[in-house]
């Protein structure tokens, strides 16, 4: 899904953008913020988060990790039980959900069910006090935007359209009054694959061509990947790592991001030293290999992290910079690409993906193969549980 | 869309050749039919024993069979009688065939006693003639006449004649307070017999004043036990469920320990020296004490309805209101009202209907302003002066009153759309 396939220079860093917009109010920042909903464990810890004017930003953690809260927060549907949000340089715990002004697609798009599409979508203008000619030109802009401005909806209940009919209405609607701030929980969840790889784009569409800030929320790491500027990882209410997608899934910071962002090969050992920056790991069946040292330091346990698609079998010695044994356990055939899973250092669950090109050997299993990598491909991170 | 260009409508035709709709309309008779056998038990025992009395009920309401059958002859012939004169004499040969007929047979005594009703005193005047009548001969009207002065009391004529219709709108007009002047007009009885429709109201208004409270009251606590966690809800329902499993009597006696003159709050209060002994409050005995005690009774008809709806609503819907700018109220009244009227309007029919034909609780606490109509009902059906055909006449009025506002209901908001629970 995310076969980036070639292998290719590593980019410029662009992990800490954030000194780029200082010079530019950011849309929301979260200064030291907590969350506690009972008062004895803290479902959000010490958040620091600034999201730019127009930037899409993507909150991505499993289940429970604090995400929603988080939303909510800038919502105003949960108070922070400590620290400050801003929002465009005005704290905002005191004001009211109603006085924020921003817009919010729900997860199960909360559309009212009684109202008609174009009363739905007409509401946040009425509340305004917008007239009632403005407010249909808007409604129907709105509709326009997310390709259902013809067709007869307008006279619809929600309950007669489509999961994704509905799910373009409850964007219109979170757009319609123009806010500057979009927030989205999970608005995808409830679509089929096909569908919602479709809506990922249009979403992305929309939000460049609005210019509006997007703080998004999903559990998908390929709908982050797909959609985001910059995600943030989220796991146990602390933020693992903020980085844009390509940095993300290519310099992971520590071993939950490596494992939650796309595929990866783990092989646990102890690192013996440290040598401007590259280090010497020691696996677990006695081979040495070499690795960058970014989360852990001589003498301590690490997990080494590299991507199914940067392992070379029988590689050349030009390539990769040293090898290891492993043995081929099972070879599956998935037309672009082939999938062999081998066991290396102990790990069974070892997978390298080798592009379907011509003449690419097939290996069987139970041969013995060597496999190697670079060493900036392979990074040593914590030992995590 | 792409179902627009469809071919014209063209009838679809089954594998067998039979036009689609008949051959689906035959696969569903065997499954109709079977669910039709699955009801029948009930809809049979529901004909015998709710709609076969409902009907009798209604029929002898306005059913008055006495003087046709007892005295059919002098009915027939008091047809032709214009009511100005004395009877002719046809009229009392007639009486005198059918009293010897009701001497015979024993049934000259039920006729007296029917017209003894309607003008006290005539059952002796009737019974005496009928005695002597058999030895008596033609031409008969002198000599009844003669017997008794009141055989020439045309009023008593035209009663006679009045009430020898099967079919009689008496006890209707009883019902709404008016009767039959000596003249046969219809006029209002006096001022010390209107009781019905003064009640008729009465019993109207405070259904809509209990019903009224319980809105108030159980639209917060259904909301409260709509938006707390499971366990406590449960809890909470269960204590507004407790009135159900305890008998009305004891709750309603319950109220009276709380409420009488003697009881808790008064004691209390003079305790607290907010009122002083003399001021001691009437809270019971009266309607305050009938609203009270039926509130309280009829409150979980209306939040079961209530809390059923609530839960079923997102609290998303009213954050997506307030996200989109809408003050806390507004969306409550935009987003969220609209979306419990099912369950407020099932709460407030069942509760309505419940109250309107309420009878225990105004019985024991609503003394002499504060009962109901299906209280004198009861009267009417009980004792040595029941007025049987009377009752069955103030049920008929409260049975079809109940079915108008049903159907008024039905057409304002809808039972299809109603959620009881
Ligand atoms: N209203 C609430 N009351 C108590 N606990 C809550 C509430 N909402 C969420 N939580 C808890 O907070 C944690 C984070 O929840 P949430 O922010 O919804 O996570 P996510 O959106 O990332 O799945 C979870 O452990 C959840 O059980
Ligand atoms: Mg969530």
């Amino acid at each position: 899904m995310n076969d980036t396939s070639e292998p290719h220079v590593a980019p410029e860093p662009l992990a800490k953008t954030d000194g780029t917009q200082d010079e530019q109010q950011p849309m929301v920042l979260f200064e030291e913020v907590q969350k506690s909903y009972d008062g004895e464990s803290l479902v959000v810890k010490n958040l620091n988060l600034s999201v730019a004017k127009g930037e899409f930003l993507t909150m991505l953690g499993p289940s429970g990790s604090g995400k929603t809260t988080c939303l909510m927060m800038v919502a105003g549907f949960e108070a922070a039980t400590h620290g400050e949000i801003y929002l465009d340089g005005r704290p905002i715990n005191s004001v009211p959900p109603h006085k924020r002004g921003i817009g919010m697609v729900f997860q199960n798009y909360a559309l009212f069910p009684h109202m008609t599409i174009a009363e739905n979508l007409a509401f946040p203008l009425q509340v305004r006090g917008v007239n009632k000619a403005d407010a249909e030109k808007k409604v129907q802009r709105a509709l326009d935007m997310v390709q259902m401005g013809e067709g007869g909806f307008h006279g619809r209940r929600p309950a007669q359209l489509s999961g994704g009919q509905q799910q373009r209405v409850a964007l219109a609607r979170a757009l319609v009054f123009e806010p500057e701030l979009v927030l989205m929980d999970e608005p995808l969840g409830a679509l089929d694959k096909q569908l919602r790889e479709h809506m990922q784009l249009e979403i992305k569409h929309i939000h460049e061509s609005l210019g509006v800030t997007v703080i998004y929320v999903t559990h998908d790491q390929g709908e982050a990947l797909t959609m985001s500027d910059r995600i943030a990882v989220f796991n146990d209410g602390v933020i693992q790592q903020l980085a844009p997608p390509e940095v993300l899934y290519e310099k992971p910071e520590n071993a939950f991001v490596a494992q939650f962002i796309g595929e990866n090969n783990t092989l646990h050992g102890k690192m013996r030293s440290v040598n401007d920056g590259i280090a010497r790991v020691e696996l677990t069946d006695g081979e040495h290999v070499q690795a960058l040292a970014i989360n852990a330091g001589p003498g301590e346990r690490t997990q080494l992290s590299i991507r199914p698609e940067r392992v070379e079998i029988d590689p050349d010695e030009s390539v990769t910079d040293h090898t290891v044994t492993g043995r081929v356990e099972e070879v599956i055939y998935l037309g672009d690409h082939i999938r062999t899973r081998m066991t290396v250092a102990g790990n069974s669950d070892f997978v390298v993906k080798t592009r379907n090109r011509l003449g690419a050997r097939r290996f069987k299993p139970g041969e013995k193969v060597r496999v190697g990598w670079a060493t900036e491909d392979c990074r040593a991170l914590d030992h995590s549980a | 869309m792409a179902s627009r260009e469809r071919a014209p409508k063209q009838e679809l035709l089954a594998a067998d050749g039979t036009p689609l709709k008949a051959a689906l309309r035959r696969s569903q008779t065997v499954e109709r039919r079977r669910a039709f056998m699955l009801v029948a038990p009930l809809l049979f025992f529901l004909l015998i024993v709710f709609v076969v009395p409902i009907i009798a009920m209604m029929w002898r309401s306005v059913y008055n069979p006495e003087i046709r059958n007892y005295l059919p002859q002098t009915a027939a012939a008091l047809q032709d009688w214009e009511g100005q004169d004395v009877p002719p004499e046809p009229v009392f040969q007639a009486m005198a065939a059918d009293m010897i007929v009701g001497v015979e047979n024993r049934t000259i005594g039920r006729a007296a006693a029917r017209i003894n009703r309607e003008i006290p005193g005539a059952r002796s005047t009737v019974m005496r003639t009928a005695r002597q009548v058999d030895e008596w001969s033609a031409p008969y009207r002198e000599k009844f006449i003669e017997a008794d002065e009141d055989w020439t009391n045309i009023e008593f004529w035209r009663i006679l004649k009045r009430e020898s219709r099967v079919v009689t709108p008496t006890y209707y007009l009883l019902a709404v307070d008016y009767e039959y002047s000596s003249e046969g007009e219809i006029v209002p009885r006096s001022e010390v017999y209107q009781v019905y429709k003064q009640l008729f109201w009465r019993t109207a208004w405070m259904s809509v004043f209990i019903t009224a409270l319980c809105v108030m009251l159980a639209y917060p606590i259904s909301y409260m036990l709509a938006t707390q966690p499971t366990r406590i809800a449960n809890l909470l329902l269960i204590l507004v469920l407790l009135p159900f499993w305890t008998s009305l009597l004891v709750r309603t006696s319950a109220w009276i320990v709380l409420l009488q003159q003697q009881g808790v709050i008064n004691e209390l209060l003079v305790a607290l020296n907010i009122i002083d002994e003399t001021g001691r409050l009437r809270m019971i005995y009266n309607r305050t004490g009938t609203i009270v005690a039926m509130t309280h009774i009829l409150l979980p008809f209306m939040v079961l309805p209530l809390y059923s709806v609530m839960k079923t609503i997102p609290p998303s819907y009213l954050r997506a209101a307030k996200s989109l700018g809408a003050h806390p109220f507004r969306a409550w009244w935009r987003v969220y009202f609209p979306l419990t009227i099912p369950g407020l309007a099932a709460g407030c029919i069942l509760v309505f209907i419940l109250a309107i034909g309420y009878y225990i609780t105004p019985a024991l606490v609503g003394g002499d302003s504060g009962i109901f109509i299906s209280n004198l009902i009861a009267q009417n059906m009980q004792g040595s002066s029941a007025q049987l055909k009377l009752a069955a006449a103030l049920a008929t009025i409260l049975l079809v009153a109940v079915l108008f506002i049903y159907w008024l209901f039905n057409r304002l908001v809808g039972v299809d759309k109603l959620k009881f629970g």
